[in-house]
């Protein structure tokens, strides 16, 4: 699905990747882990196009990407902070988005499954934080892309709608889709990913199951395998 | 008694009635008489020689004995470029309702279509003239009237092109509703004193609308002088009476309503200045009396030249002048009063109808415009505004006792 | 990009300052034309409010809209959109709601004065023409600012700092230049220093058409040639077009090489 090859970037002075080499495999749910400032968010904002490498190429079902846009089709995309222009109302942003890509339907599912329709005619600015992610939500997956990365998708949302999400991913995971999560929540990665990519100071440092984590780090469960391997690097 | 009268008057009218119907002259093709030349040979003093329609191919007449010469249907008199046209050198003579053409152009003789030379109580009205080098030349003469005559040339170049109505040396000349344009000068005066010039407009000319050299205690009035190549020339001159007249569009690299150049004594009073590059140019000139004037839309509605000591602008209004006022100096001996200036921003808290704070009517930037001439390319750039506010607020290039002390608030009419 | 266009501008459209800069011209349009009944004085009151303010609005308001929606773009890069397409349609999306809220607030009192029969309707629409090439001009710079800056206070600094010195400074030290060199003929050296600015070049457009402009043609040939006739007008629209056409190129240019 995605292949990344050597690839490096730099903001300013400061290294971020040095050298990733991934590659992720058709299907599966795989969540990318890392420290704060490991270079979790620019390993997924170059596979989008919005970071452009110093080095490296980045293909995407099989094409590179470098100088691309189409290839954005084929990917749903969570941002982090979801932060839509104020004015806009929740059912016109929807509309936007369908416009700028292409017509569906799903949405309609969605709203509902997320229980949106009291807010569709709510201007953007005036939702809380929570209801802004939920939107953010059906935007992303109305698509039906072969590709889904959701960045911090669990930031902001009530215990019900946590467990609709999961819900939602692994109907996804079914379809034979290819999704790629980065979260802080270890219990929700442990529960749904097939596959860890651990970053650490610009490079791959772990990839494979959680099984194979605790195994390599001798430990017994998850969340302590992985704050030994941060403590073992001093970070 | 009354009878007495009437009948006296009904003698005089039959006994003149006969004296002009006995020696009246009749000239045309057909007539015996066929040139205005053979006419006035013949003639008496006091004849009457009146010229019927058609063409006449004369220069050089003399019109040597007092006579009336008067076109009927204006008869053409066609110099065919070969000279002067009519030259008058007796007293009383009268010239009406002719049709000249074609004067000789020469670079050494100033040939005229119709020339008076030291003759006394003329009169010359009513005539066309086209295709001249000098119009209507008056030397060394007095106690004449020019009146209603039309004056068109088609001048290109100063050189080689004479004035409308030019005066020399002459006396009491009354110059009204005449209508000169595409000559050199519409109307010179050189040493020309107590003429009236009224109602006249000169428009279209190559240098000046009306040119005064040496000429004292004239008055013109309400004239109009409009898309002249520099303007209006007042010169050298003293007591002269400018009244009601119009100055209108003089745009151009030095061009300018009118030029006061060692004028003083004068008054000038009710005229309008109108879209010139320059409204007035004033230098060495004294003892002016400026009153009631208005001054439109010019670049400078006044710019004031080396010494110019006691003049007065009371009353008149300054309306969206790029500049009011331009000094190229520090030192000023001149009074403004009373006047209303469009660009005033004061306040007239009292409600007296005059402004509570001074108008300082000298920007600086007319100042630096003064000395760097490309730096209008500014002009309206807020930059200078802010130059401009501070030099209002503390005058260090521009004299800080220019001021009006009483800015009117609303435009002045009289 | 005409998506992205459209909805950036419906987006400024309704905005609370979009109505205050219509509602502020609206307001200035018939203060100028009904209370003081004086064409040729409202045309020159305009003059001087359009290339003053119009510069500084498009410059924060680009600045602004920028960094208001930053968060919102990174939604739209991640879509499958070109980065140019996205960067234009915002730019044009902001360039146009300002200048319709120029256009419209200082349109709609003339309309009701009568202009239509008067003959100030070139000198007014040569007003409205320049007024939404500044606006084109800086907002663009405004664009070029943020897209160099990610931080917000130093970009709006910056771009203050650019208005501030197109507006006031550079003339100020223009007219040091010209009169510090004043035995040499300035003519073209100061020509060529209208043309480096947007302002001064929109200004001396707007007093080329006025009557004022032969008072321009006063101090030499060179001057009086471009003033005088036409060429002046054809060189002055083709140097702003120049300033339109480089701000965005380097937006374009910009935003393919930045990582969001």
């Amino acid at each position: 699905m995605v292949t990344i090859e050597n690839l490096h970037k730099k903001f300013g002075k400061n290294t971020v990747l040095s050298g990733v080499d991934l590659t992720i495999a058709d299907g599966g749910i795989f969540a990318v882990l890392g420290p704060n400032g490991s270079g979790k968010t620019t390993l997924i904002k170059s596979i989008l196009g919005m970071v452009i490498p110093n080095k490296g190429t980045i293909t995407v079902l099989g094409e590179n990407i470098k100088k691309k846009s189409n290839y954005r089709h084929k990917i749903d995309y969570l941002p982090q902070i979801a932060n839509f222009p104020s004015n806009l109302r929740v059912k016109e942003l929807i509309k936007m988005i369908k416009d700028l890509r292409k017509p569906t339907n799903e949405d309609e599912r969605l709203i509902q499954l997320f229980k949106l329709e009291p807010f569709l005619n709510k201007k953007l600015g005036t939702l809380s934080g929570g209801t802004k992610q939920k939107v953010n939500l059906v935007l992303a997956f109305m698509f039906d892309s072969p590709l889904i990365i959701l960045d911090e998708p669990t930031t902001g949302l009530d215990p019900v709608s946590l467990i609709r999400l999961k819900d939602l991913i692994k109907a996804e995971k079914t379809k034979g889709k290819t999704i790629l999560i980065t979260s802080h929540i270890m219990s929700f990665v442990e529960e749904i990913s097939d596959e860890i990519v651990f970053i650490l100071e610009g490079e791959i440092y772990f990839k494979g199951s959680i099984q194979k984590l605790k195994i390599k780090t001798n430990q017994p469960d998850f969340e302590h395998a992985i704050a030994s391997i941060l403590s073992d690097n001093d970070v | 008694m009354n009878h007495f009268f009437r009948y006296i008057l009904f003698f005089i009218l039959v006994f003149i009635s006969y004296l002009v119907q006995c020696q009246t002259i009749q000239v045309c093709k057909s007539c015996p008489i066929s040139s205005l030349k053979t006419a006035i040979s013949v003639a008496k003093d006091f004849d009457t020689i009146v010229v019927k329609k058609g063409t006449y191919k004369e220069h050089d007449i003399i019109v040597n004995k007092p006579l009336t010469i008067i076109g009927k249907n204006y008869p053409v008199i066609d110099g065919e470029l070969k000279g002067e046209i009519i030259t008058i050198t007796s007293d009383n003579v009268t010239v009406d309702g002719l049709f000249i053409i074609n004067v000789g152009t020469s670079y050494t003789e100033d040939y005229a279509a119709i020339r008076v030379r030291e003759s006394k109580n003329f009169v010359i009205q009513n005539l066309v003239l086209e295709k001249l080098f000098f119009g209507i030349y008056i030397e060394k003469s007095r106690d004449g009237k020019v009146f209603h005559n039309k004056i068109i040339g088609d001048a290109v170049e100063e050189y080689n092109s004479g004035n409308g109505i030019q005066l020399w040396y002459s006396k009491n000349i009354q110059i009204e509703h005449n209508f000169v344009q595409h000559v050199r000068d519409g109307i010179y005066l050189e040493f020309s004193d107590d003429c009236l010039i009224k109602n006249n407009v000169s428009a279209l000319n190559v240098r000046y609308g009306l040119h005064f050299m040496f000429s004292n205690d004239d008055t013109y009035k309400d004239n109009t002088f409009e898309n002249n190549g520099a303007g209006v020339a007042v010169m050298f001159s003293k007591r002269i009476k400018m009244y009601n007249n119009t100055f209108k569009k003089n745009w151009g690299t030095a061009s300018y309503g009118m030029l006061l150049k060692e004028i003083n004594d004068s008054e000038i009073i009710g005229n309008t200045f109108e879209d010139n590059t320059i409204g007035i140019n004033i230098e060495g000139s004294n003892r002016i009396n400026y009153k009631h004037n208005t001054f439109i839309n010019n670049g400078w509605a006044i710019k004031v030249k080396g010494a110019c000591y006691t003049n007065k602008f009371t009353e008149n209004n300054f309306l969206y002048n790029a500049f009011d006022i331009a000094y190229n100096s520090n030192v000023n001996d001149n009074v403004f009063d009373k006047n209303y200036w469009s660009s005033y921003t004061g306040y007239d808290l009292d409600k007296n109808g005059i402004g509570d704070v001074p108008y300082r009517p000298v920007k600086l930037f007319s100042y630096i415009v003064n000395r760097t001439p490309e730096t209008i390319i500014l002009l309206r750039s807020m930059f200078i505004d802010i130059i401009d506010f501070s030099e209002k607020v503390s005058p260090v290039f521009t004299p800080d006792d220019l001021l009006d002390n009483n800015p009117q608030i609303k435009k002045l009419k009289w | 990009m005409f998506k992205i266009l459209k909805y950036s501008f419906y987006d400024l459209m309704r905005s609370r300052w979009s109505y205050v800069y219509f509602a502020f011209y609206l307001l200035l349009g018939i203060v100028l034309l009904f209370l003081n009944n004086d064409l040729s004085k409202a045309v020159i009151t305009l003059m001087n409010v359009i290339i003053v303010l119009v510069p500084l609005i498009g410059t924060i308001f680009g600045v602004m809209y920028y960094y208001n929606s930053q968060e919102f773009t990174e939604l739209l890069l991640a879509q499958p959109i070109k980065r140019s397409s996205i960067f234009l349609g915002q730019y044009l999306g902001v360039a146009l709601s300002l200048s319709m809220s120029l256009i419209l607030g200082l349109g709609i009192p003339f309309i009701f004065y009568g202009l239509f029969e008067s003959t100030t309707i070139w000198d007014f629409s040569l007003l409205l023409i320049t007024g939404t090439f500044l606006t084109l001009i800086f907002t663009a710079l405004a664009f070029n600012i943020a897209l160099s800056n990610e931080n917000k206070i130093k970009g709006f600094g910056y771009a203050i700092l650019l208005w501030l010195f197109l507006a006031v400074i550079y003339d100020g030290l223009f007219l040091m230049t010209l009169v510090m060199f004043d035995d040499y003929p300035l003519d073209k050296v100061s020509l060529i220093g209208t043309m480096l600015n947007p302002i001064d070049l929109s200004r001396t457009l707007i007093l080329l058409k006025l009557d004022i402009s032969a008072l321009l043609g006063y101090t030499g040939a060179v001057f009086k040639q471009f003033f005088g006739t036409s060429f002046g007008l054809i060189v002055s629209f083709i140097t702003l077009t120049v300033w339109v056409v480089l701000p965005v190129f380097r937006i374009v240019f910009k935003s393919k090489k930045k990582d969001f």
